[in-house]
């Protein structure tokens, strides 16, 4: 069983809000790993593949988002949502207030 | 790619359910069998029984369809609907007791990942126990 964990920076002016989250989960989704993540260090770990759980984080600008999994693709996993979260959820091009 | 559950949007107002649908469109993508109805056949506020069906049949997966609703008379007309399905689909179609909005917005991102009905179903209906 393979674990990884990594931490990245969110610079997104709204934070983790809807439409964020959703391209969150439906990316954690796509791992067979179970993946979690926190907003602060010492936890709460919550479940990176429920939607409820993940808006419900209401993560605002400048939280440092943690990610950690466990499983086959666990290094896959943590990195891509790290690389999600980097690329401020690729909406660079698009109007942030819109979701 | 196994079916994914379909999600149909039932609203008193065919804003408010067009609207419903294009945030779930825009959120969560058009990969997710999606219809909605909205008002009655004469233009008012208010639902139909056959535009509920119509809309049904449109979002149909095998892997089954969840309808969220508005207020009382979208959820009793939804209900009507169902019952008047042939048996063997009635079974594969629920009706959420959620936000329409949210809860659209959630099922479909849990179809979106495969999930089954009752997985969706139980992931709009988490939002009002949070």
């Amino acid at each position: 069983m393979n674990e990884a964990q990594t931490s990245v920076l969110m610079v997104h002016k709204i934070g983790l809000h809807a439409r964020p989250s959703v391209k969150l989960t439906k990316l954690a989704k796509g791992f067979t790993s179970k993946v979690e993540l926190a907003v602060a260090a010492e936890g709460p770990w919550i479940d990176a593949k429920s939607i409820v759980k993940v808006m419900a984080a209401k993560a605002p600008q400048d939280t440092v988002l943690h990610f950690r999994a466990s499983g086959d693709d666990a290094e896959n996993a943590v990195r891509a949502l790290a690389d999600l979260v980097t690329r401020d959820f690729d909406e660079d091009r698009e109007d942030a207030s819109h979701g | 790619m196994t079916d994914r559950v379909g999600i149909v949007i039932v609203s008193h107002s065919p804003d408010v359910a067009r609207g419903t649908a294009d945030m779930v469109r825009q959120m969560v993508g058009t990969d997710v069998p999606l219809a909605q109805c909205g008002g009655d056949p004469d233009g008012g506020l208010g639902t139909s029984v056959e535009n509920i069906m119509t809309a049904i049949a449109e979002a149909w997966s095998e892997a089954g369809v969840a309808i969220l609703v508005d207020l009382g008379g979208a959820e009793t007309n939804s209900e009507m609907a169902v019952e008047m399905l042939p048996a063997e689909q009635r079974d594969k179609v629920v009706i959420c007791n959620a936000p329409i909005v949210e809860g659209a917005v959630m099922a479909a991102t849990e179809s979106w990942g495969g999930a089954t009905l009752s997985e969706v179903r139980s992931t709009a209906e988490e939002l009002s126990a949070s």
